[in-house]
């Protein structure tokens, strides 16, 4: 398992458009993703709920990496965070 | 005559019939079934067809608002693919033996409420993007047909609330205006009819669709957010002229986009575009403007409540640089003084500021504020065209300074092993009058010159531009600057750089064939006057 922290610059948080990203990289790889806020987790694959975390500019975010090929997906997970939000 | 208030989401003008948005009413009934498979089967292809559908809608929306615009129907198709959504479907189906439209209905309001109930405008409209791809879902799996068809009249839409897809799906060219009940200015449905240069109201409230009928005579005024349903003669006619005025003005400015900004004796000039926010991109976009002359870095400081981080500002830059795709892009260095100034950045009170600590002065005395900013634009300058300018320059060392802090933060960059570009331009403001006498020396430095003619008239006249009582003394126009201006650009010329002016001198018809005459390569104005401009510019003959 492998989590890193990561914290959102993009002005509107995690808003459609980076979510959709998220959630179709995440589903493109072959581990167990998951990102929290706070006490909420949710699967990192999953748009609507994604959207409902309610990610805004600022805040901290946790993503867990399970199984598969960690290190990649978690470049992976990295590369499209960094570049979106 | 009735009048309805909203809010304009789009300023224009229509006046014509009204018609009444009938959506698809499809009711959904609770129904016990027994072959949940085959009903999940149903619910399956119903999904199936709902992608096409949308994929030919994401096609349309491409065509007509671009790929900005377009993704939330990317969106849409990833939301009828989402695993929860569809797992509480199949779970209700499978669970209560229900019928998929009723499940689907179902748990559409759940996600629904779910947004409705976050705490952000933003999110709380996504609420409308469930509802449609769910409705659309429904609509799949029962045979009804559309029952909006209109006559040959153009006409204003009127609707208590329109889904992303009904907006982009609804002919255009049949179309006046939208007025909606509800909705919000965040509602992709007010992004698209920006876009799409349609007058929209949204948000008239529940009642008017009640007192409205279809063929009811009507203007909608996208400016002052109003929908007058049956207005007298007089009105009518007032609202008809200006909507006249409106479209020949639109008529001029749709002609001249594309077109180059060249003299009638073919002498060519770029017109590019000052911009102090990254929501202002659109208005150059629209206005077609060659580039982005002057981008204001001062937003990103004096919005915040502490200094802006590297990351949070190469995001900025970097999305604008991406927005003016092949197109250059001029980003100013920090310009601020203690005339204005963050709370932050705790300057001190100056009897003088605009001969005080500001600028690039400021930039040169905490050099770590300004290696932030730097770092931010080399790490951005690889999305696009980027010139990087500096204000306030009034010596050669202070450029040599600016200069050796450049090659600091590109060989720090370097050893990090992060990426920048090769060909980012540098260039500084002339706007002090010491600039323009000495820019035989600057000119070899850098790649371009840019007049700011505030400031340069400020201090050449010797006029504050906070006091009204020196205004009079205060002639633009006066032959002092445009000789300082004259000297810049030969100078320029010399050392083979190109020179533009960016102050609000640019925009002033009066002197644009003198500025040509001079040689100045690129003028640089707010997005509005961009057309205007290059109307001026194209109607110029300097071999007379």
């Amino acid at each position: 398992m492998k989590t890193f922290t990561y914290t959102i610059k993009d002005e509107l948080g995690i808003h459609a458009r980076p979510a959709g990203l998220l959630a179709k990289t995440a589903k493109a790889l072959d581990s167990e993703i998951t990102i929290s806020k706070g006490e909420k987790t949710v699967g990192a694959a999953k748009l609507m709920a994604l959207m409902g975390l309610g990610v805004k500019c600022g805040d901290k975010i946790t993503v867990t990496i399970n199984g598969g090929n960690e290190d990649a997906s978690e470049r992976a997970m990295r590369e499209v965070l960094e570049d979106n939000l | 005559m009735t009048k309805f208030t909203g809010k304009g989401v789009y300023g224009a003008v229509a006046v014509g019939k009204i018609s009444v948005f009938k959506r698809q009413d499809i009711q959904v009934k609770r129904i016990r079934i027994e072959d949940t498979q085959a009903e999940i089967a149903r619910f399956e292809a119903a999904k199936e067809k709902t992608i096409s559908q949308l994929k030919d809608i994401y096609d349309m929306a491409l065509k007509e608002v671009g790929e900005a615009n377009a993704q939330i129907f990317e969106i849409h198709m990833m939301m009828v693919e989402d695993d929860d959504y569809n797992a509480a479907i199949a779970e209700m189906i499978n669970g209560q033996k229900v019928n998929a439209e009723y499940a689907v209905a179902v748990i559409a309001d759940n996600f629904a409420e779910m947004f409705s109930s976050m705490d952000d405008s933003y999110m709380q409209a996504r609420a409308t993007d469930v509802r449609d791809i769910s409705n659309r879902i429904i609509a799949c799996m029962s045979e009804q047909k559309d029952n909006n068809s209109f006559s040959d009249e153009k006409v204003i839409i009127c609707a208590d609330d329109l889904a992303p897809s009904e907006t982009v799906s609804l002919d255009k060219e049949k179309v006046l205006a939208f007025v909606t009940a509800h909705g919000s200015s965040n509602s992709h449905t007010a992004i698209l009819a920006r876009n799409m240069n349609i007058p929209a109201i949204i948000g008239v409230g529940d009642e008017f669709l009640s007192q409205i009928n279809d063929g009811d005579m009507a203007v909608a005024d996208g400016f002052s957010g109003e929908l007058i349903v049956n207005p007298d003669e007089e009105l009518l006619s007032e609202y008809r002229q200006k909507q006249l005025d409106e479209s020949e003005k639109k008529a001029l400015l749709q002609k001249l986009k594309g077109k180059e900004n060249v003299t009638l004796d073919g002498r060519r000039i770029d017109i590019y575009a000052n911009i102090g926010s990254v929501d202002n991109i659109g208005a150059v976009l629209l206005n077609d403007a060659g580039g982005i002359g002057l981008f204001r870095s001062e937003f990103l400081y004096l919005e915040n409540s502490d200094y802006p981080t590297e990351d949070m500002q190469f995001m900025a830059y970097r999305k604008v640089l991406e927005s003016m795709p092949a197109k250059k892009v001029i980003i100013r260095t920090l310009d601020i003084g203690a005339d204005k100034q963050a709370d932050y950045f705790r300057l001190d009170k100056e009897e003088n500021p605009a001969l005080g600590l500001r600028a690039i002065r400021l930039c040169l005395s905490r050099p770590e504020i300004f290696r932030t900013q730097l770092r931010a634009l080399y790490r951005a300058s690889v999305y696009g065209r980027l010139g990087i300018m500096f204000p306030m320059i009034t010596s050669v060392s202070e450029l040599e300074k600016v200069l050796a802090l450049c090659r600091q933060v590109k060989s720090e960059l370097d050893s990090e092993n992060i990426e920048y570009s090769e060909n980012i331009e540098l260039g500084i403001m002339i706007e002090t009058p010491a600039a323009a006498i000495i820019s035989d020396k600057l000119a070899p430095m850098v790649d371009f010159f840019s007049v700011g003619t505030n400031d340069l008239t400020q201090y050449t006249l010797a006029c504050d531009r906070q006091n009204p009582q020196v205004e009079p003394f205060c002639d633009t126009h006066h032959e002092a600057i445009l000789r300082l201006i004259e000297i810049s650009a030969a100078n320029a010329h010399k050392h083979g750089i190109w020179i533009g002016i960016c102050g609000e001198l640019a925009a002033d018809t009066s002197l644009t064939e003198t500025f040509l005459r001079i040689g100045i390569d690129e003028l640089s104005v707010s997005p509005s006057f961009v057309l205007r401009l290059r109307d001026n510019v194209r109607k110029i003959n300097l071999s007379e």
